[in-house]
C-alpha cells in the first residue's frame, strides 16, 4: 500500500507545479547561516589529536618529561655535589633506607662475595670490634667445595678503620664529638710491632687482632666458639699508668668519656693516639668519622654515607653526577636545537625564497660545511681553543655544523609554497620579502621544522656523550660533568662492579630511545599526508 | 649520457669541497704551536732540527705548496713527530698499517648486518600489524636509539667476561684471518652490527609495506602470481632501490670506523690512531686522517646519489 502511495507521488509532473502549491518556509524570519555546532579543527589541533592517538610516542612524552625533572631536581635535593668525592666510600654499592626498612636483599649497599679464610676474617672482625658489620648481618655461609667463605660484604662498612694523622686541635674536636654523641669514632691504636709484617698489612688499621706472619702473608689467629662466631685477640698499645703527667693527662691525649668495651675511665687499658712531631696518629672507624666530618666539622647537609647509586672508583656519587650530566644533556638539547633552528631558518629562508644564484652559492658553502667529518671541526676547536672552557667549544662546533640539516628543510618548504597563490596575494598587497618570508611563508612550514628540530635531539646528545667518552672533550670540570664522562669514568671498573654502568647507560638509552618515538610520533602527526593512514 | 654527465660533474664538485676543505684544515693545523715531547733517549735540539729540516717552521703559504708537491711527486704525507711507536716512520706507512684492521670489522659487520637486517625487515613487514611486527619494531627503534658505547658495554661485559665466549679485546698480531682472530672480533662485530641491523630493518620494512600496498603488486597477484612469486619478483626488487644504495653507503662511510667501538674493544685500527694523534699533537697524522675521513665521506655521498640511477633505470640522476 505505501509502496503504491509512492509511486503515486513520483508520477506527479513535476515541470508543471502549481503556483499555489510553493510557500516560503520562512517568510516571516530572517534567513542566517547556522553556526557550525562542531569546533573547528586547526593543523595544530588536528596534529596534536593524531600525535594523541600514538601511544608509543605520548608515553616517551612522559617519559622525556620525567628525565628533564629528574635532570632539574637529581641535583637539587641530592645532598652531594658532582664536586664531591670520598675515597673512604668509593666502589660503594646503590643502598636506599627502602631496602633496610623492608629488609630487602638488594638495594641495600651489599654484594654477594666469596672470600678466602683470611680475607674473611679481617671483614668479620670489623663487625666485632666497632659494631659495623661488614657482612651483613655478620652472617656468612661456608662454600660448599672450597674452603672459601659465602659473605654478603656491606660495602659501606668495609672500609672499617683507617690510621689518621691529625692536630691536636682536631683530636680534640672529635673527643668532643664522641663525648656530646656517644657515638666512638677512634678506637685504640695498635701496638706498631705487633701489627702484620707484611708492609701492605702493615698501614692497614684494620688488623687490630693477632696475626703471623709468613713472608708477604698473613694469617689471622682466632677461635671459633660454639655459636659460629669467631673471637680475636687484639694488639692494642697497652695504657701504661707511668705515663700520666702531673696534670693527670696521658700521653695519648685522649679524655673522652667513651671507650671500647671492658674499658672505663677509671680502669684504662689501651693507648688511643701515638704522639708524632705534628699532632696524634690515630684510628678512626671510616664510617663513623665521615659522619662526624660531614654534620659536625663540614656541615655541608651530609647526615650519613647513602648513595642511592652507589659511588664509583673515584668516591663520587653516581646519582648527582647523573643528573648533572642530565641537566648538560638537556641542555645542550636545547640550546643547540633552538639556536639551529633560528640560524637555519634564517639561511633556508634566503636560499629558497630568492634561489637563482643567492642558493648556487649559499649551497655550495653548505654543501662545503656540511662535509667535514663533526668529529674533525671539534678537534680543531679544541686544539686551538684549549683553554676556553669546554663547554663552550662544544656548543660552538654544534653551532657551525648542526644548521645545515634545517637550512636544507627550511629551504625545501620555501621552494614549496613560494609560488603559492596567497603568496602572489601578500606581494601585490605590497608586502615586503621579510614580511612575506617569515609572517606567510614560514608559519606554514613550522610543524615541520619544530618536528625536525626535535628528531636532531638524539643525535645531539649521542655526540656529545661520544665526545666525552673519547675524552675529545673534558667536560669533567668542576661542577659540570656529561654522561659520557661518566661512562668512560667507569668502563675500565665495569667488570668488576657492573652497577657503575647500569644507571647511566639505561639513563641515556631512555632519554634517546623517548626521543626518538617523541620525534617520529611529532613527525607522523604533522604530515598531513599520513591523516587517516593509521586506521 | 645524462648519467656520465652527472656523474663527472658530482665527482668534480667532490674535488672542489675537498680542495677547500683541506686548504682549511691544513692551515687551521699549521697555525697550531709545534710541541716537542722528548721521551727518553731523544734530543729537544734533534727534533727541533727535524721539524726544521721538514720545512715546518716555513711561512704556511710556502709549506702548503710543498706538502701538496710532496704528495703529488713522492707520496708522502710527513713524518711521525711525536706520537708513540710512529715516531720518525711516513706517516702513509702507519696508516697503511693500521687500516686493515679497520676494513676487516666493517667488512665482517656489513657481511653480518645486511642480510639479517634485511630478512628482519621484510618479515616486519609481511606480518604488519601482527606480534611479530611489534615486537621486531620495537626492537628496532631500542636498537638504533641505544648508543653504541652502551651497546659494546653490555656485549663485552655479558659474552667477554661473564661468559667468557670471546676474549675481552682484540688479539694482538697481523694474522687477520685467522681463526682465533675472528674469534676476538666477534664482540665487535656483533656491537658494530646491532645499529646497523635495526637500520637495514626499519628501512626495509618501511619500503616493502608501502610497495606491498601498490597497484602494481595488486596485478601480479591478478595475474596469477602466488604471493610469494609476487613479493620476491615485484614487490623486493622496488623495496631495494631505496635500500640498497644506503647499504653501500653505509659501507663506504663506516670504512671510517667507529672510534668507540675501536677504542672499547682495543682494535688498533684507523679511529684509534686518530685519537692517539690529537692526543700527541702530531699534526701530520692529524692532517692525513682529516683528509681520508673528509674524503670518505664524500665519496660514500656521491656513490649513494649514482647508485640510485645504476640500480632503478628509472630514475635519471641529473636529467632536466
Amino acid at each position: 500500500m505505501i509502496m503504491e502511495n509512492v509511486v503515486d507521488k513520483n508520477k506527479i509532473d513535476l515541470t508543471n507545479i502549481p503556483k499555489e502549491k510553493f510557500a516560503f518556509t520562512s517568510a516571516d524570519k530572517p534567513l542566517h547561516d547556522k553556526c557550525p555546532e562542531t569546533k573547528p579543527v586547526g593543523y595544530f589541533k588536528d596534529a596534536f589529536r593524531r600525535f594523541s592517538k600514538n601511544k608509543g610516542s605520548v608515553v616517551a612524552a612522559y617519559i622525556i618529561l620525567l628525565l628533564l625533572l629528574f635532570a632539574i631536581f637529581a641535583p637539587i635535593f641530592s645532598c652531594y655535589t658532582v664536586a664531591y668525592n670520598d675515597m673512604d666510600f668509593n666502589n660503594c654499592y646503590p643502598k636506599s633506607h627502602l631496602s633496610e626498612a623492608l629488609d630487602w636483599n638488594f638495594w641495600d649497599g651489599c654484594v654477594d662475595k666469596e672470600y678466602s679464610e683470611t680475607q674473611f676474617l679481617i671483614y668479620y672482625a670489623m663487625g666485632v670490634e666497632t659494631g659495623h658489620y661488614a657482612l651483613k648481618k655478620q652472617t656468612y655461609e661456608k662454600a660448599s667445595s672450597t674452603s672459601n667463605y659465602k659473605v654478603r660484604l656491606d660495602t659501606y662498612h668495609s672500609s672499617g678503620n683507617k690510621f689518621m694523622n691529625v692536630t691536636a686541635e682536631q683530636y680534640a674536636l672529635i673527643q668532643k664529638y664522641q663525648d656530646e654523641t656517644g657515638i666512638q669514632v677512634i678506637y685504640p691504636i695498635t701496638e706498631k710491632r705487633k701489627r702484620p709484617a707484611a708492609s701492605v698489612d702493615a698501614n692497614d688499621a684494620n688488623f687490630w687482632f693477632e696475626t703471623t706472619s709468613m713472608g708477604s702473608k698473613t694469617t689471622v689467629k682466632y677461635t671459633k666458639n660454639t655459636d659460629g662466631t669467631f673471637s680475636f685477640n687484639n694488639i692494642y698499645r697497652e695504657y701504661d699508668v707511668t705515663k700520666v703527667a702531673g696534670d693527670g693527662s696521658y700521653r695519648d691525649g685522649y679524655y673522652s668519656k667513651v671507650f671500647v668495651e671492658g674499658e672505663t675511665a677509671e680502669n684504662r687499658k689501651y693507648d688511643y693516639a701515638i704522639k708524632n712531631d705534628t699532632g696524634y696518629e690515630i684510628r678512626v672507624n671510616c664510617y663513623e668519622y665521615y659522619i662526624f666530618n660531614h654534620t659536625y666539622v663540614l656541615k655541608d647537609g651530609i647526615t650519613e654515607p647513602l648513595f642511592l647509586f652507589g659511588t664509583n672508583h673515584a668516591g663520587k656519587d653516581i646519582f648527582t653526577c647523573l643528573g648533572g650530566g642530565a641537566r648538560l644533556s638537556f641542555v645542550i638539547a636545547i640550546v643547540v636545537s633552538a639556536v639551529n633552528l633560528f640560524i637555519g631558518t634564517i639561511y633556508g629562508a634566503i636560499e629558497g625564497y630568492y634561489g637563482g644564484a643567492a642558493d648556487m652559492i649559499m649551497e655550495r658553502i653548505s654543501d662545503i660545511i656540511s662535509a667535514v667529518p663533526f668529529m674533525i671541526v671539534i678537534t680543531l676547536l679544541q686544539l686551538h681553543m684549549n683553554s676556553s672552557p669546554q663547554l663552550l667549544i662544544l656548543f660552538i662546533a654544534f653551532f657551525l655544523t648542526g644548521w645545515i640539516g634545517m637550512a636544507s628543510r627550511v629551504r625545501m618548504q620555501f621552494y614549496r609554497f613560494k609560488n603559492q597563490e596567497y603568496v602572489l596575494a601578500a606581494r601585490t598587497l605590497g608586502a615586503r620579502d621579510a614580511r612575506i618570508m617569515f609572517k606567510h611563508i614560514f608559519p606554514n612550514a613550522i610543524g615541520t621544522l619544530v618536528t625536525s628540530s626535535v628528531l636532531v635531539i638524539p643525535g645531539m646528545i649521542f655526540s656529545e656523550s661520544s665526545l666525552s667518552y673519547l675524552g675529545i672533550i673534558n667536560l669533567d670540570t668542576g661542577n659540570l660533568t656529561s654522561v659520557g664522562t661518566l661512562l668512560a669514568g667507569v668502563s675500565g671498573y665495569m667488570h668488576e662492579y657492573p652497577y657503575m654502568m647500569v644507571f647511566p647507560s639505561v639513563f641515556i638509552s631512555l632519554l634517546m630511545l623517548s626521543f626518538n618515538l617523541f620525534g617520529n610520533g611529532l613527525r607522523d602527526a604533522f604530515n598531513p599526508s599520513l591523516r587517516g593512514a593509521e586506521e | 649520457m645524462y648519467m656520465f654527465k652527472y656523474i663527472m660533474k658530482r665527482i668534480g664538485l667532490m674535488f672542489l669541497s675537498f680542495f677547500i676543505i683541506m686548504t682549511i684544515c691544513f692551515v687551521l693545523i699549521k697555525m697550531l704551536p709545534i710541541v716537542i715531547t722528548t721521551g727518553i733517549g731523544q734530543d729537544a735540539n734533534l727534533q727541533e732540527e727535524i721539524i726544521k729540516a721538514r720545512g715546518y717552521r716555513d711561512p704556511i703559504i710556502q709549506q702548503y705548496f710543498n706538502y701538496i708537491w710532496r704528495i703529488i711527486s713522492r707520496g708522502d704525507f710527513g713524518m711521525g713527530i711525536t706520537m708513540p711507536e710512529c715516531v720518525g716512520k711516513p706517516v702513509w706507512e702507519a696508516f697503511i698499517t693500521r687500516l686493515p684492521p679497520t676494513i676487516l670489522i666493517n667488512v665482517y659487520s656489513t657481511l653480518f648486518a645486511v642480510p639479517i637486517g634485511i630478512l628482519l625487515g621484510i618479515y616486519a613487514a609481511l606480518r604488519k600489524n601482527k606480534i611479530q611486527d611489534h615486537v621486531i619494531s620495537t626492537l628496532v627503534i631500542v636498537f638504533i636509539s641505544v648508543p653504541s658505547y652502551v651497546t659494546a658495554s653490555v656485549i663485552q661485559y655479558v659474552l667477554c667476561y661473564k661468559l667468557k665466549l670471546f676474549p675481552l679485546t682484540m688479539k694482538e698480531g697481523y694474522d687477520y684471518f685467522s681463526w682465533t682472530m675472528f674469534v676476538s672480533l666477534v664482540p665487535c662485530i656483533l656491537a658494530m652490527s646491532a645499529g646497523s641491523i635495526a637500520g637495514y630493518a626499519r628501512g626495509t620494512r618501511a619500503e616493502l609495506t608501502e610497495v606491498l600496498t601498490s597497484e602494481y603488486l595488486l596485478l601480479a597477484r591478478t595475474k596469477g602470481l602466488t604471493k610469494r612469486q609476487a613479493i620476491f619478483r615485484h614487490a623486493l626488487r622496488n623495496a631495494m632501490v631505496p635500500i640498497f644504495p644506503s647499504i653501500i653507503g653505509e659501507f663506504i662511510s663506516v670504512l671510517s670506523g667507529s672510534l668507540i667501538l675501536e677504542s672499547i674493544f682495543g682494535i688498533p685500527g684507523v679511529g684509534k690512531m686518530y685519537l692517539a694523534s690529537i692526543q700527541s699533537l702530531d699534526y701530520d697524522f692529524f692532517m692525513l686522517l682529516s683528509g681520508f675521513y673528509c674524503l670518505v665521506g664524500l665519496i660514500a655521498g656521491i656513490v649513494v646519489d649514482i647508485s640510485y640511477g645504476l640500480i632503478d633505470p628509472r630514475i635519471r640522476m641529473g636529467a632536466k
